[in-house]
């Protein structure tokens, strides 16, 4: 347990000023992993999509890291380019501000959900429109980008087919960093467009190829004329000030080129060091999180360009608590993240239950780092998701910025039982442990335990095996037997044994 | 206090005695491409049109004296009647079409207007061997982005010497104060229980000529 962990669960950041006025009431309602994973578990069709989608992408992302003889050194660089941009992160930040302002670009800060909403809404309320583009950023859902518009009476428009697919479904959310509507197949998308959009043949066949047709005609439609949009960032370049954007459909392009005034906003731990860094996590990106040697379109741009895309760019950089996951050797290694989600597909629990149960932050392994790290482990959901983990260690393996998650995982279950001792009421589990302690702490309370315990194992057991454990023991031996204990303990063997010195001949 | 000085101020709190810590960065990836991979500069050329063509790209070498007809059969198979080009386009690239009306991009087309042309032709700054992409930067013969991203079809003349072989050289190539698009292929989307299908906007078709000297 490193001290820091401690002080930012003591409540500093967190759930005072974490995400919370966009998305943490909410969230102290949410399900814990275990109970909100049932649902996942229990639709055998989402089920079916999702064994299918991540098998496959495992077998594309293994290919294409074979294929680069040097992937090994460039995750080591790109591990290395991150933790220094970590360590360093202020005098970046501040170069970042000075390069983007110098290129034209406006840099505005933001220490909370609540903040970069309000920013953002300010800057779409001052070009005077009520409609803004968006294209898909995993830090515009983390703030609640949406529903903050909303309020404020401004219409945000997806442009992505997979943002169009779960838009949908009233109460659908995405379940994948890179493909949000992967847990749906061709039949269920059939049967949304042919219900939902207008225009769309009720005899729609359910060939993706027609499908995305059909949404690219009316996708289209709201992006030509469109005057404001909102894009996230892949990496921010301190040097140059330059954002890049790494996407396959098109839609960002889009985005970042036709409207006025483009707001891109990104998390600090964006930023990398130079321009020369590209040349690694360019690499890295695109084969890590598509299993492909490069991504469709990728877009940089630095500040304005007369005569060539928007006349105004903001950059919004948001804090969100990641500046409390950045005391700790732990906390850096989590935010060196570039959300390209090949942790996700090898995960065996992500596979079996999707992205829902992880809340509305980050899905899967990484998300179960991110959430707690970033919100505390104060609500028992985000308490929950250290737990959400086998522990098997793929996720590990093919980071492609050698996040060590497991480890990250066994951490946050420490922070997560240090936050509970300090509860008034222990929980069952603590106070088991204390009595346990109190018990092991003396050698005659010991085997008296040791005796009585014996002799009770016993007598629950038939055939040598406890089928189950009394009271809360008992969810243990849901899923296992336990073995009997044998009739005489080692202590009282050891103390009967002839020829000892001073014991019963 | 603003929120800058705040985030700052969490930053280096948080930093504590570790903050301005120098991290070695390993630099003994791959600059070059490998002799393996490709021993020669043909080889390289060769792995480029290799490459592009496997992202759904059609892939034609010409001599600098056959680019003009060759541009003008690709438009005249694609039925690209009405195209535009960047105001600085080669004059000798469009010399020889028949039955195509070419506009330059100046004045500017809006997007209105670009929505109704069938297509474009462009050079590159850069092209990338190993992945198959096209880097364009707003330079000689490349236009601004959106006349290859409305249009539905999009020709694109690379030049042998443009191509590098790997990432880096690539990277170290490009000015990065320039609005960069990197193209692998036209856009794609796998949302759709992962099954890669034509993406949704930009130009669904790319044909490339390299231009052998």
């Amino acid at each position: 347990m490193t001290p820091s962990f401690e002080r930012s669960s003591a409540g500093t950041t967190p759930s005072s000023q974490g995400p919370g006025a966009a998305a943490g009431p909410a969230r102290d309602r949410a399900p814990k992993f275990s109970a909100a994973a049932r649902t996942a578990l229990a639709d055998t069709r989402q089920r079916a999509n999702l064994a299918a989608a991540t098998a496959a992408l495992r077998a594309r992302r293994a290919a294409a890291t074979a294929e680069a003889d040097d992937w090994e050194r460039l995750r080591e660089a790109g591990r290395a380019i991150k933790d220094l941009t970590l360590l360093n992160l202020d005098a970046y930040l501040e170069e970042l501000e000075g390069a983007v302002t110098a290129a034209g670009g406006t840099v505005h800060w933001a220490a909370d959900a609540a903040e970069a909403g309000r920013i953002i809404t300010r800057l779409v309320r001052d070009t005077g429109e009520t409609e803004v583009l968006k294209v898909r950023s995993a830090v515009a859902q983390e703030i609640g980008l949406d529903e903050a518009l909303r309020r404020a009476g401004i219409v945000p428009r997806d442009t992505g087919l997979a943002e169009l697919i779960v838009g949908l479904e009233p109460g659908d959310r995405p379940s994948h960093m890179l493909y949000p509507a992967m847990h749906r197949n061709r039949a269920q998308v059939r049967e949304l467009f042919a219900r939902e959009l207008p225009g769309a043949p009720a005899d729609l066949p359910d060939d993706p190829e027609i499908l995305a047709e059909t949404a690219r005609a009316r996708l289209r439609e709201r992006m030509l004329p469109a005057k404001v949009a909102i894009c996230g960032a892949n990496f921010l370049v301190a040097e140059t000030g330059t954002a890049v954007l790494v996407e396959s459909e098109g839609n960002g392009r889009m985005c970042l080129t036709l409207p006025d005034t483009l707001i891109t906003v990104a998390g600090l731990e964006k930023t990398v060091p130079t321009w020369a860094d590209l040349e690694v996590f360019l690499q890295l990106l695109p084969r890590a999180a598509a299993g492909e040697r490069m991504t469709a379109a990728t877009s940089t741009w630095t500040g304005v360009t007369p005569g060539d895309g928007p006349s105004a760019f903001h950059l919004v950089l948001v804090d969100n608590g990641r500046t409390s996951a950045l005391a700790d050797e732990a906390g850096r290694a989590a935010l060196r993240c570039i959300r390209c989600s090949a942790c996700l597909d090898v995960c065996p629990v992500y596979e079996r239950t999707g992205g829902h149960p992880y809340g509305p932050v980050h899905p899967g392994p990484i998300g179960a780092v991110l959430t707690p790290l970033t919100r505390g482990v104060e609500s028992a959901a985000d308490a929950s998701l250290p737990y959400a983990s086998t522990l098997c260690g793929a996720c590990a393996d093919v980071c492609p910025v050698k996040i060590d998650i497991p480890d990250l995982l066994v951490r946050l279950r420490g922070r997560v039982v240090e936050s509970r001792r300090r509860r008034p009421v222990p929980t069952p589990e603590l106070a088991m442990m204390r009595t346990l302690a109190w018990t092991l702490g003396d050698r005659r309370r010991y085997e008296v335990a040791l005796r009585r315990g014996t002799r009770w194992a016993r007598l629950l057991s038939r055939g040598g095996r406890i089928r189950r454990l009394p009271g809360l023991l008992g969810r243990w031996t849901d899923a296992r037997d336990v073995p009997a204990p044998p009739a005489q303990s080692f202590r009282a063997w050891w103390e009967s044994r002839p020829g000892r010195p001073g014991g019963r001949r | 206090m603003n929120s800058r000085e705040r985030i700052l101020g969490r930053v280096r709190e948080a930093l504590g005695p570790m903050r301005g810590t120098q991290v070695p960065v390993p630099r003994d990836y791959r600059r070059r491409i490998s002799e393996r991979e490709a021993p020669t500069r043909a080889d390289v050329v060769a792995l480029f049109t290799e490459r592009v063509a496997e992202r759904r790209v059609s892939v034609r070498h010409v001599s600098a004296d056959e680019l003009a007809t060759g541009i003008a059969a690709a438009l005249w198979g694609r039925e690209a009647k009405r195209i535009i080009a960047p105001p600085d386009l080669p004059f000798g690239w469009l010399a020889g079409l028949e039955g195509v009306q070419a506009q330059a991009d100046s004045p500017p087309a809006d997007a209105g207007v670009l929505d109704t042309l069938d297509g474009v032709v462009t050079g590159c700054a850069v092209a990338i061997a190993q992945t198959g992409t096209i880097v364009l930067d707003g330079g000689r013969a490349q236009g601004r982005r959106a006349l290859t991203l409305i249009p539905p079809y999009h020709l694109c003349v690379v030049h042998a010497d443009q191509i590098v072989g790997t990432v880096p050289e690539a990277v170290a190539r490009l000015d990065p104060s320039r609005p960069l698009t990197w193209l692998s292929g036209p856009p794609a989307t796998a949302d759709i229980e992962l099954e890669r299908t034509p993406g949704l906007h930009g130009p669904q078709i790319l044909d490339v000529f390299v231009v052998e000297d």
